[in-house]
């Protein structure tokens, strides 16, 4: 299918005297991790499916500087941010769509001060104004009356206030939606914010994707379903920890509808 | 001679408020050892969280079963404070129930107050057994001993005998009033304390007199000594609460304030036009230190949630570090801002100004371990029934840490190196970035 995927850059578009309709920022996980690339091309078969017109920074795409400004390096944040508002402004970039509610919340929020004023869009909200106005269509398949359980990806709920996107983009396919104990506004973190991805976890009972995990399997759910690459680790390596690999597989939303439309 | 009650009287409520007022100066004055913040913008959505989350108690009531209960003390605190007023003009007065004129209006109020001091009695009871008999965890955590501990219950017992203080100068009053006693006129309505009065029948009217003084005296004595054991307790919530929701944060809370110092810093850097050798500019302000490593490096709004702070604890109960037993508890973050704050104002008291005592917020009251568990989940925000930001001092202290010390944890030291050179955090090449496009 790889072969299939359509990823023009902005580079690209520039010789061509073109503006895509929207960019999509890839981030760091969505690029170099594994993981991760897989939700990244999932989201893109979707956007080329539904013919949508973007382009990507490639090469010329850094960090937003999100884990450093959380980890106390507020410098090396506006360096990067810096850096990459300049890009973004050389392209004259007006609408960005991101499947990273880290970089989604740095670019929208912290970004107009430094200069970088952009209309942010996390994933999930773009797919689902792609299937308001009608361009995509997402139909039940594979996961019709599967039992998913959705985490709130912290700075997509809390930090913004997105808890519907996700959810209305899962009762689209049909599946049987079961809320944790602790959800939306009041949902756990996986415990990789903050910069805790790049750090071992300080002394304590547990690690705190095992205490999410648990509160996951609890609802007997048969996929997680997760909006974001950092939680998406937490929870996979929460599953492989409990022994239910074989069982839950965790999921980003994006690839759960490219995955029932068999793109 | 007979003016002698009015004058004791004069004397205990100028002592009590005048105490009171000065020990609030220096929580002012404290407060403003902090930044300044402009706080300018975004008016009617403040006074919008004033009246929903701080007198209309939405936030509290997220858990319905506390929730409710401090609905009730809440409005029962305030209503009861009408019947305060009277107390206050009777006691300069020496007059006796001096709205009585109102009649029926008169009779519905004091219905009204005694249902709610019964309620509030019921609901302080409640609040104590949560407190020592079911011991909910959130109150017995590490940061819960000693002082913060006995505080909640002094608080609980100090309500429990206001109120019967209240109920019992009632009854005695009532049952004054059914015997004809001069001076007690015919007045109120008393559907709770009427069921206290038959413990009274057969008392002389002397001795009555006596319970009815007594009971007022100490009831209106211990407003004023509550008023001012506010200064040393948690409780201070009750009044700081309203300015603390107005000053509250009203953008994304994923949105963490941009350093203006390092903004500046970064374009110097990035101007290629910028003179790197230039020596600084006559008169040009010391550079600012990055990050907050005691309680005068944070800001106003900071400095009044940890006045504000009154140690439920429901920030501690939802943070994912605490719940997995990491020594972070964002309850402690403002507990401990709040005691160096305090320690601070002492010392500015003691000297006239601030005379270095060899101490700060960061190492001697808040730990490295506990700033460097935090998620940045922005649970404990959420939690917050009135606006307290914990997170926004673990940042400022992170900041202080790793920009003015370089004191990260060591793999975190290695993320941002990578950053810098690479554009992201892990060890590989950016012109590596779009390879996922042609892997299978």
């Amino acid at each position: 299918m790889s072969d299939a995927i359509k990823v023009p850059t902005m580079a690209e578009y520039m010789a061509q005297g073109k503006q895509p309709e929207v960019l999509f920022w890839v981030g760091c996980a969505g690029s170099f991790d594994d993981r991760a690339k897989k939700i990244t091309k999932a989201f893109v078969k979707l956007l080329n499916n539904a013919g949508v017109d973007f382009a990507v920074l490639g090469t010329e795409e850094s960090c937003t500087g999100d884990p450093a400004k959380r980890a106390g390096n507020e410098f090396l944040f506006q360096m990067q941010a810096m850096g990459n508002i300049e890009v973004l402004n050389s392209y004259e970039v007006k609408k960005i769509v991101t499947a990273c509610p880290h970089c989604f919340n740095t670019i929208k929020n912290e970004y107009p001060e430094l200069g970088g004023n952009y209309e942010v869009v996390h994933h999930t909200q773009f797919l689902k104004s792609l299937l308001s106005e009608g361009r995509l269509k997402v139909e039940g398949g594979k996961f019709k009356g599967k039992r998913i359980t959705f985490h709130d990806p912290c700075y997509l709920g809390r930090a913004n206030g997105e808890y519907e996107a996700p959810r209305e983009l899962l009762q689209k396919l049909e599946v049987e939606l079961v809320e944790m104990k602790r959800c939306k506004s009041r949902g756990l973190c996986c415990g990789a914010g903050g910069a805790q991805m790049f750090k071992e976890p300080e002394e304590g009972k547990k690690d705190v994707n095992i205490e999410r995990t648990e509160e996951a399997i609890e609802t007997k759910p048969d996929i997680i379903a997760a909006g974001c690459p950092f939680c998406n680790t937490m929870l996979t390596d929460g599953v492989k920890g409990k022994d239910k690999e074989g069982d839950i597989a965790v999921m980003d939303v994006a690839e759960m509808i490219a995955t029932a439309e068999d793109f | 001679m007979q003016y002698i009650p009015n004058i004791l009287f004069l004397i205990a409520l100028v002592v009590g408020v005048g105490f009171f007022t000065m020990n609030i100066r220096k929580v002012i004055r404290n407060i403003k050892l902090g930044h300044g913040v402009d706080t300018s913008d975004h008016k009617a959505e403040r006074w919008g969280n004033v009246f929903r989350i701080a007198l209309g108690q939405s936030k509290m009531v997220v858990r319905p079963i506390p929730g409710l209960l401090h609905i009730v003390v809440y409005v029962g605190f305030i209503i009861i404070n009408i019947e305060v007023m009277e107390i206050v003009i009777d006691g300069i007065f020496g007059t006796h129930r001096i709205f009585s004129f109102l009649g029926p209006v008169y009779d519905f109020l004091i219905a009204s107050f005694e249902i709610l001091a019964l309620l509030v009695l019921v609901g302080v009871i409640l609040f104590w057994t949560r407190r020592n008999v079911q011991k909910l965890k959130r109150f017995w955590a590490r940061e819960m001993t000693e002082w913060p501990k006995n505080d909640g219950n002094f608080i609980l017992y100090f309500e429990m005998i206001l109120m019967v203080l209240f109920l019992t100068m009632n009854a005695a009053d009532l049952q004054l009033q059914q015997m004809g006693a001069a001076h007690y006129t015919q007045a109120g309505s008393f559907p709770v304390s009427s069921f206290i009065a038959p413990l009274f029948e057969n008392f002389s009217e002397a001795t009555l007199i006596i319970i009815e003084r007594t009971a007022w005296w100490l009831h209106i004595l211990g407003i004023l000594i509550f008023l001012n054991y506010l200064y040393w307790s948690k409780h201070l919530h009750i009044m700081l609460a309203f300015p603390n929701v107005y000053f509250g944060k009203v953008v994304p809370k994923g949105k963490f304030k941009n350093l203006e110092a390092v903004t500046n810093e970064v374009k110097l850097m990035m101007d290629p036009n910028a003179d790197p050798f230039a020596a600084p500019a006559e008169g040009a302000e010391a550079p600012a230190k990055f990050g907050a490593s005691d309680v005068m490096d944070l800001n106003q709004i900071q400095l009044l949630n940890a006045y504000t702070c009154t140690e439920c604890g429901r920030c501690t109960s939802e943070c994912p570090a605490n719940i997995t037993g990491k020594k972070l508890s964002p309850r402690k973050i403002m507990m401990d801002t709040r005691d160096r704050l305090e320690e601070v104002g002492k010392n500015i008291t003691k000297n006239g100004e601030f005379k270095p005592d060899g101490k700060q917020l960061l190492g001697d009251y808040i730990l490295h371990e506990e700033l460097w568990a935090c998620t940045t989940c922005n649970a404990c925000v959420e939690a917050c029934p009135v606006s307290i930001d914990p997170l926004s001092i673990i940042m400022d202290m992170r900041q202080y840490l790793v920009m003015e010390q370089s004191a990260a944890p060591m793999e975190l030291n290695g993320a941002m190196t990578n950053i810098e050179n690479n554009g992201a955090p892990w060890p590989y090449n950016q012109m590596d970035r779009l390879n996922w496009k042609n892997e299978a």
